[in-house]
């Protein structure tokens, strides 16, 4: 019953949407505010659908009604409360649903930021965001809906995947979909803009506090995905260069790089077609990133059960958003010849430019990487993998130019800046980065010459980035955001660098050295909980201090689905986290232990939360 | 205020010098089998996993290793049998030319029109 | 104006490329089997024969036969089971040896398997410790290898059990 009524009113969105689409085009021109009420009123309508629908499914999900297929494959009636209700996005069905609210309810929110704003403008920003709406909803109504029924109705659900069954995991998805769908309005009311002729500096305060917003919540929604592998997968690391975890990374670049331009925009009325360029291009990314996670083109960990249908259906509707893009550029943008002036070289303009260079210079890196395999095997049926080596190697070469320049980026003046900036503070800074990164590396046996730069340069960045923090020409939104992005890529080199992990097979009972440390298996008890029967493992590590940390690792065995999955247990403090996990080999005795090593990891976490905190400042600030 | 800083830098640094390293042996069999995929496993290097492929082929690195091969010698042996997929990290070919130039050619690109707009006027 | 129209060929004809790349993409199968990586040498290696343990060399097998069929098998293997009556099929309707590679098990086990199912075998080696199985390119069990024994070339290869369609592939290839 709840099914049936959550499927019509996906269709009467549809209804709405091409109403809403016509009656636009209709007024466009039309400075009548009359008609326009019109349009919001169908506007909050078809919210109210939307929000109907999704509702339906939570309950579906709530009470456990396995009439309704999507909630018969992914919950079961034991399943945690906080579960059935984060099972509602933990599939391909319902998460998009979500995209659908998320979309509908930013174009809501998008009126009403614009009451002021042109008619013609947020007409055309309506008709393209609702095209992709209408493009959303036909997607789910028909290859994706989560409203099939199956007869007869079966007792019990299949369950959810309990390696989804994460506290991460469950608010991922919708922190992550915001932030896609934020950029879904950038592209929309970047293309109204053009047809407007409306690209300047007004538009680009409107625009602004959208596209910080996206990047806030596309930053918190890489974060808690990370957070998620490195607790849950134990594997002990938090980027993998999977191609799930590259595609959200690509439209990140390409946000962090607009987040940027869009400021010179706002303040010189320079880089119009640029900015409108990555508008596109960022929403085109979050598109291929659905695309290449859902149609299971890629080979990947975490690919969605899939449909070819579903791959070509979105593939067809992105080149579709893209062609449009494009016709409408050629038709709409003028010349940036003829109203654009060149920038000095030492001005906060360069700077900007010098920051998008390597941004889009990284996100290539990663698009080329993730893509490449695909093109390689149409082309010439070969088969072959890009993993970590690959982007390591040309990305991490570029940091050391890239901190240098960000070191001195943020300072800049706009316009015409005195190269005298440049001062004896600056080198006594540079040389006490390289005396600190000398004193590291003469002391560990890691010494490699070309770590020891890297450090170094880093270490100048955050030395800069924190002197910044007493300077007046940077503002504290960019201050907070410009030091957390140094101490987190220092967090992130040191933590690869002296990461250390031990990896062998042991008994109960079985003492090993590792370094400076011993490492103790002590013993295993069995226990049981709601929804799973677990094996607890007692681990000691006495290091050379004689200090001994405890460890209690779980193998947990769900019984809905039964699947074993191992919980880390992991010891954290400000300076390191130990880590241990476990795992049971085919001989019921033998068990393979982890233990790792890993400095600094808090630091990437907190680092990337106080990254996202001075972008929030940035948005009240923007917001007033 | 930057010497304190400093201090403190080195202070969490020194934590890090009395650390001797680990067996190089060892360190090269995880190096080389976090290069390689785990053919029967999602996503996974053969580091990893504990499938029974993973398994072997970490004997079979150990032998090789013990045999005084070089890296290179062991991935050549393994993409003989399992195709170029099994390494994670592309050697440079006729089939990976573009995928490792690409990216660089557009930096390159990306420079020159920085550089126009940047110097022209004076 | 001349200028702008080729900037918009150039940028609608690499999209539609793209495009339809990825299209193709879509109906690749994107899960990786090395079953068409054959025509390849199997080196010469050394085994130990299951029962009697006595040293064989993979070269002098089977001297007198054309062709060789090799399977990787376990007794721990659930698909091993039920593709075993297949084997004996095979085996029964063939001109050439069927080799057994006893993969990773237990000689116990493995001799239980096969006092209860039956032994299709003409020899067995044992791969103790899975690297016989690296060295032919056999990446999980079962896995069955049409070999020609004059050069010893995989002519063709089998992932996971054999069925009836399989042997009468073999049987025509052999037969050919």
């Amino acid at each position: 019953m709840i099914s049936h009524l959550g499927s019509y009113s996906l269709i009467f969105c549809t209804i709405f949407a091409f109403l809403i689409i016509l009656q636009s085009a209709k007024l466009i021109g039309n400075q009548s505010k009359i008609f326009l009420k019109k349009i919001y009123t169908i506007i909050t309508l078809q919210l109210f659908f939307v929000i109907f629908s999704f509702s339906c499914l939570l309950i579906a999900f709530v009470s456990s009604d396995f009439s309704n297929i999507t909630v018969y494959n992914n919950s079961h009636t034991e399943k945690p409360f906080f579960y059935k209700i984060s099972g509602v996005w933990g599939n391909h069905e319902g998460s998009l649903l979500l995209w659908l609210l998320v979309l509908v309810l930013f174009l809501f929110l998008f009126i009403l930021d614009t009451k002021n704003y042109d008619n013609k403008y947020k007409l055309l920003t309506v008709i393209f965001q609702e095209i992709i709406i209408l493009g959303f909803l036909l997607f789910i109504i028909i290859t994706s809906n989560p409203f099939d029924y199956i007869f007869p109705v079966p007792l019990e659900g299949l369950g959810l995947n309990p390696i989804l069954q994460d506290p991460a995991l469950a608010i991922h998805p919708p922190i992550l979909y915001i932030g896609y769908v934020g950029t879904s309005l950038i592209f929309s009311s970047s293309l109204a803009a053009v047809i407007n002729n409306t690209v300047n500096s007004e538009w680009a305060k409107q625009i602004k506090k959208w596209v910080f917003l996206s990047w806030i919540f596309l930053t918190l929604g890489i974060m808690l995905g990370s957070i998620w592998a490195y607790y849950e997968l134990g594997w002990g690391g938090f980027w993998f260069w999977d191609p799930v975890e590259n595609v959200s990374l690509m439209p990140w670049f390409c946000l962090t790089a607009l987040l940027h331009t869009i400021l010179v925009l706002e303040k010189r009325n320079a880089l119009k077609n640029w900015t409108i360029v990555l508008s596109i291009a960022t929403f085109s990314l979050s598109m291929s990133g659905t695309f290449l996670v859902r149609s299971g083109i890629l080979n990947s960990i975490h690919t969605f059960a899939n449909d070819p249908s579903r791959g070509v259906f979105i593939l067809t509707f992105l080149f579709f958003l893209i062609l449009l893009a494009i016709i409408v550029l050629f038709i709409y943008l003028e010349n940036d010849k003829k109203n654009s002036n060149n920038f000095n070289i030492l001005s906060k303009e360069t700077a900007v430019l010098v920051n998008n260079w390597f941004m889009m210079y990284f996100l290539s890196v990663v698009l080329i990487g993730t893509i490449y395999p695909i093109f390689l095997e149409v082309f010439t049926n070969e088969k072959i993998s890009v993993g970590p080596p690959f982007y390591q190697k040309l990305m991490i070469p570029f940091l050391i130019p890239f901190f240098i320049f960000m070191s001195f980026g943020p300072r800049v003046k706009w316009i015409k800046d005195k190269l005298k900036k440049i001062n004896y503070t600056q080198i006594i800074v540079f040389i006490s980065s390289l005396i600190i990164a000398y004193i590291i590396f003469s002391n560990s046996s890691v010494s490699y010459l070309f770590s020891s730069f890297l450090i170094a340069a880093s270490i100048f960045l955050v030395l800069n980035s924190l002197y910044d923090f007493f300077s007046k020409s940077v503002q504290i939104p960019q201050k907070i955001s410009h030091f957390s992005f140094s101490i987190l890529i220092l967090s992130i080199l040191l933590n690869g660098i002296y990461s250390e992990e031990f990896n062998s097979n042991m008994k109960v009972g079985d003492e090993l050295k590792f370094i400076d440390k011993t490492i103790k298996f002590k013993g295993i008890n069995f226990d049981e909980k709601d929804n799973y029967k677990l094996l607890r493992g007692d681990f000691e590590v006495i290091d050379s201090g004689k200090n001994t940390l405890r460890f209690n690792p779980e193998i947990r065995i769900y019984n809905q689905p039964v699947i074993s999955t191992s919980e880390a247990d992991i010891k954290t403090n400000l300076f390191n986290d130990n880590f241990i996990v476990f795992t049971l080999l085919k001989d019921n005795e033998i068990f393979n232990v982890r233990y790792q090593h890993k400095p600094f990891m808090i630091w990437i976490w907190i680092s990337i939360i106080m990254l996202a905190f001075g972008g929030t400042l940035a948005v009240i600030k923007y917001g007033k | 205020m930057n010497s304190k800083f400093n201090i403190k830098l080195l202070l969490i640094f020194f934590l890090f010098i009395n650390y001797s390293f680990a067996d190089e042996k060892i360190k090269r069999i995880d190096k080389v089998s976090k290069n390689l995929r785990c053919l029967i496993c999602q996503g996974q290097s053969v580091y990893d996993s504990q499938s029974e492929f993973a398994l072997s082929i970490r004997d079979l690195i150990i032998k090789k290793i013990d045999e005084g091969q070089t890296d290179e010698e062991i991935y050549d042996y393994l993409k003989v049998k399992y195709g170029d997929w099994i390494i994670y990290d592309p050697k440079l070919d006729k089939n990976t030319i573009l995928l490792w130039s690409i990216p660089l050619i557009l930096f390159i690109f990306g420079g020159l029109l920085i550089f126009r707009k940047v110097i022209i006027i004076k | 104006m001349v200028n702008k129209k080729i900037k918009l060929f150039l940028i609608l004809s690499s999209t539609i490329f793209i495009f339809f790349t990825l299209y193709l993409g879509l109906n690749k199968n994107n899960y990786y089997t090395t079953e068409n990586i054959v025509y390849k040498k199997i080196e010469n290696f050394e085994s130990y024969e299951f029962f009697s343990n006595k040293k064989i060399n993979f070269k002098n097998i089977s001297p007198d036969k054309k062709y060789i069929i090799l399977n990787i098998w376990s007794s721990w293997c659930l698909p091993c089971r039920k593709e075993h009556k297949n084997l004996t099929e095979l085996r029964e309707n063939i001109e050439a040896d069927l080799i057994g590679l006893n993969y990773k098990d237990k000689f116990e086990n493995a001799k239980s398997f096969l006092s209860e199912l039956g032994n299709p075998y003409d020899i067995i080696l044992k791969d103790e410790n899975g690297l016989i199985s690296i060295e032919i390119g056999a990446y999980g069990v079962p896995e069955t290898y049409l070999i020609n024994n004059i050069n010893k070339k995989i002519i063709k290869k089998y992932l996971g059990p054999i069925n009836e369609e399989n042997i009468k592939e073999i049987q025509s290839l052999v037969n050919q």
